[in-house]
């Protein structure tokens, strides 16, 4: 097991050095460039700007100088928010898209598990059609239609949320509950459809007519055999959907007015703000790779027919 | 229940307005706030709060008027400007606002190392400053000298009338060496900034909001009356426009131009022109808009009014010619709408009736506003000059870096001028300009603006509207389209010292509370 464990944790080195090379060069290729706008810089200016941050050096010099800094930990200094470096912007901003992140998934996992259960024992009877109904809507209606629906009704016609803003002002905790419903919704509904699923599925298979068979209660055959088995698949996801959710959403984030890193991380590729697209990326990436360990390593505990070796 | 929530709520949100005086949301998160860094609006808005230059803007003109210089004289040849600065200026921290702060401060403007991209401003009128800039001269010969600690001279490349006035523009504006020294780029962080403005820097949430409270040291601190402002980074403006109708914004920088409709009705909508110019660029050097009757056929097809009356409704100005006018210049317009005019010049082009016209794409960057006008414009070209063109819609680099490498035949263009002179517009199409993307290229139209450079008052009025007339009445090397307007949202019954003006820059040491 801590064999497994140790390759295992070794093999995100290449990876991420791969991810790290890819996106180095990518973000390059792409039209324009960090200093463009409509009033153009004279060519002066502009060879003073590509010097200050060693862009008048060949690619691959400039590559290995950064190798060199992230190595460091050192992410660089934005091009677009000059008074700052990427590392203070990822500092300040992760940390308030992954409380939002949470507190949204740790809803979507409670409501989604629940109403996938219900919905699995009663199926094809009206509680099962209304949480798939609503399940349905949840996946299908975009984040920019709830987000600024929820605002217009409860914020502005009813008053009794904040339209807008972040715990920093006077609404306090109150700014959150907003954007974490909104952000929850599509976890919700899919939780709930992928739990469903996978419960029925569960609940035809072999073991547990065993458990049946054997005599046991209802009660234990649910909550000891089915459940165990059919909520795997919701752990699996887990890992993607919680590295996705804490790296904020853009939508989410633009329409509340969240200091996340999730508007960040798009004007930063609009800007073309390349160290800025690049530490995030290697954040984003970073966050992936290790929750995707941790499922790998959670799931060896759950699933009795996983064995690592 | 739920009503005694409402009220609970309602009171609540009253009696913490008091809080802060002014909250502005002010469009996105500033890119610096540095006044050497500074490139945008958003930055140089809360800018205004922070810092003050030789002379300030004034709200309802956009004119300078004197701020910490408390008076300024010209040369005779109109060459020199020497400055005195006010005795009682003091930087936020204390010490006395000296002439040196300012010799360091455009010095640190234009020093290469600096790559500060407003870096222009000064290069344009300051001698010596070009070339300290582009590495080829010494510092100390960039024509600006503090006499003594309260006398500043400038050496200007000519003798710019303007000069005073564009001096209340960020690239002009002190530098606190000591903090700048001491902080390295982290000198504009909360704590360490230190500034000439009304106001000081208190918070910093990134993406969140900037809070700015009152400078007690600041020289006219008896006149500021706002306490505190703070500027909200959101940059969603219906998330804004909601903020602002629910009371929980003061001022919204810009507006939700997809409500337009309803935005217009309001009294509370702000709305002035602007001094810029929406264009159509058209790559001079391409068939077929090499040739000046293809050009001219487009500027007389569009219906430039209808557009703005009926299309986009949010107060800008139909032209004909590039700069607004203003006292003492008389703008001077190229073609303006007749269809059968049109139809002349693109017969006279050789394509009669729109035959033989090559295909053409239209470019811009992708945005609602832009299409509409894309959409207008191809409707127009279709039915008064039997033309198809083709519209393409590019993400903003891939659209600016198309469009500065003269790869484009037909391409939306913009000009917000930095200071009110003709200068700041007719520069542009200079040949060989950094922004002259259509490639207009004029010898008589560049000794006009080069002789400008050199005189002053009418006569240079003169000659810089001989060059216009020669750019449009004559050679038609873009179409103009409409003039900018600004678009705000707030209640000028409830705040006081705040007009609609030509630059848009609002200092905040003028408002108040009615």
């Amino acid at each position: 097991m801590s064999k497994y464990i140790i390759r295992r944790a070794l093999s995100l080195i290449p990876t991420m050095f791969i991810i790290v090379t890819l996106s180095f060069f990518l973000v390059r290729f792409a039209p324009g460039g960090p200093f463009s706008s409509e009033k153009k810089v004279t060519e002066q200016v502009l060879q003073n700007l590509l010097k200050k941050y060693h862009m008048d050096e060949p690619l691959g010099k400039q590559y290995l100088r950064y190798l060199g800094d992230v190595l460091r930990g050192d992410f660089g200094p934005s091009f677009r928010y000059r008074d700052s470096t990427v590392n203070q912007l990822i500092a300040q901003t992760l940390p308030n898209s992954m409380m939002l992140g949470t507190i949204a998934l740790s809803m979507a996992l409670f409501a989604g598990i629940g109403v996938g259960i219900v919905s699995a024992l009663k199926q094809n009877r009206w509680q099962d059609y209304l949480a798939m109904s609503f399940a349905v809507v949840g996946i299908s209606i975009p984040l920019f239609v709830i987000g600024p629906l929820l605002q217009l009704i409860l914020g502005l016609k009813l008053r009794w949320l904040p339209i807008s803003g972040w715990i920093t002002s006077r609404d306090g905790w109150k700014t959150l509950i907003l954007p974490a419903l909104t952000l929850s919704f599509p976890y919700f509904a899919y939780i709930a459809r992928l739990s469903r699923a996978s419960i029925l599925e569960v609940l035809r298979s072999d073991y547990v007519r065993t458990a049946r068979a054997k005599g046991l209660s209802e009660r234990v055959v649910i909550g000891k055999h089915v459940l165990k088995g059919g909520l795997l698949p919701v752990v699996s996801y887990l890992g993607p959907a919680f590295s996705g959710i804490i790296t904020g959403s853009l939508v989410v984030e633009s329409v509340f007015a969240i200091p996340g890193i999730g508007r960040v991380f798009v004007q930063s590729a609009l800007n073309r703000d390349y160290t800025l697209i690049m530490g995030e990326v290697i954040m984003y990436s970073l966050i992936l790779v290790t929750m995707n360990f941790i499922v790998d390593i959670v799931y060896g505990f759950l699933d009795p027919r996983i064995s690592y070796k | 229940m739920k009503k005694s929530l409402f009220v609970f709520l309602a009171l609540l949100a009253v009696f913490s307005v008091g809080a802060q005086d002014l909250i502005i949301a002010n469009g996105a998160e500033p890119a610096s706030l540095d006044p050497a860094l500074m490139t945008d609006t958003t930055s140089s808005n809360i800018g205004f709060a922070l810092n003050e230059g030789l002379m300030v803007y004034d709200p309802r003109t956009s004119k300078g008027i004197p701020a910490m210089a408390e008076s300024y004289s010209t040369s005779p040849d109109g060459m020199v400007v020497t400055f005195n600065i006010r005795k009682d200026a003091l930087w936020s921290d204390g010490t006395p606002v000296k002439a040196q702060d300012f010799v360091y401060g455009w010095l640190r403007t234009l020093n290469p190392d600096t790559a500060s991209e407003y870096a222009y401003m000064l290069t344009m009128v300051i001698k010596g400053a070009a070339a300290y800039n582009e590495g080829k001269g010494p510092a100390s010969d960039v024509g600006v000298k503090a006499v003594d600690d309260k006398t500043l001279q400038v050496t200007l490349v000519g003798p710019a009338a303007y000069f005073p006035d564009m001096t209340a523009h960020h690239a002009f504006e002190p530098a606190p060496k000591w903090a700048i020294d001491k902080h390295g780029s982290n000198w504009t962080k909360p704590g360490n900034y230190v500034g000439t403005g009304a106001y000081i820097l208190k918070e910093w949430k990134p993406q969140d909001y900037i809070l700015v409270e009152k400078n007690p040291k600041y020289w006219d601190a008896k006149n500021v009356k706002l306490k505190s402002i703070k500027y909200l980074a959101s940059d969603n403006s219906t998330t804004n426009y909601k903020m602002y109708k629910a009371g929980a914004v003061d001022w919204q920088v810009g507006i939700t131009v997809d409500l337009i409709d309803e935005i217009m009705l309001r009294k509370d909508y702000q709305v002035s022109a602007r001094f810029g110019t929406y264009y159509l660029s058209v790559n001079n050097t391409r068939a077929p808009f090499d040739n000046a009757n293809v050009r001219k056929a487009f500027a007389a097809a569009i219906d430039k009014k209808t557009l703005v009356d009926k299309v986009l409704k949010g107060g800008q100005i139909p032209t004909d010619a590039f700069t607004p006018a203003m006292v003492g210049y008389t703008p001077q317009p190229g073609v303006g709408y007749d269809p059968a005019a049109a139809k002349k010049y693109l017969a006279a082009a050789g394509y009669p009736d729109g035959k033989g016209f090559p295909p053409l794409t239209y470019i811009y960057n992708t945005n609602e506003g832009h299409k509409k006008i894309a959409e207008y414009i191809q409707q127009q070209l279709k039915t008064n000059l039997g033309i198809d063109i083709t519209l393409q819609n590019m993400e903003w680099n891939a659209f600016l870096d198309m469009r500065s490498k003269h790869d484009f035949f037909f391409a939306r263009h913009g000009w917000i001028g930095d200071y009110l002179d003709p200068n700041t517009m007719l520069d542009l199409f200079i040949t060989g300009s950094g922004n002259n993307d259509g490639l207009y290229s004029n010898p008589k139209f560049d000794a006009a603006i080069q002789a400008a450079v050199r005189s002053s008052g009418d006569a240079r009025m003169k000659l810089l509207m001989d060059a216009e007339n020669l750019l449009l009445t004559q050679d038609q090397a873009f179409i103009p389209i409409y003039h900018y307007s600004n678009q705000d949202m707030i209640d000028t019954n409830k705040w006081g010292g705040w007009y609609p003006n030509p630059l848009g820059y609002h200092p905040p040491k003028f408002i108040y509370k009615k």
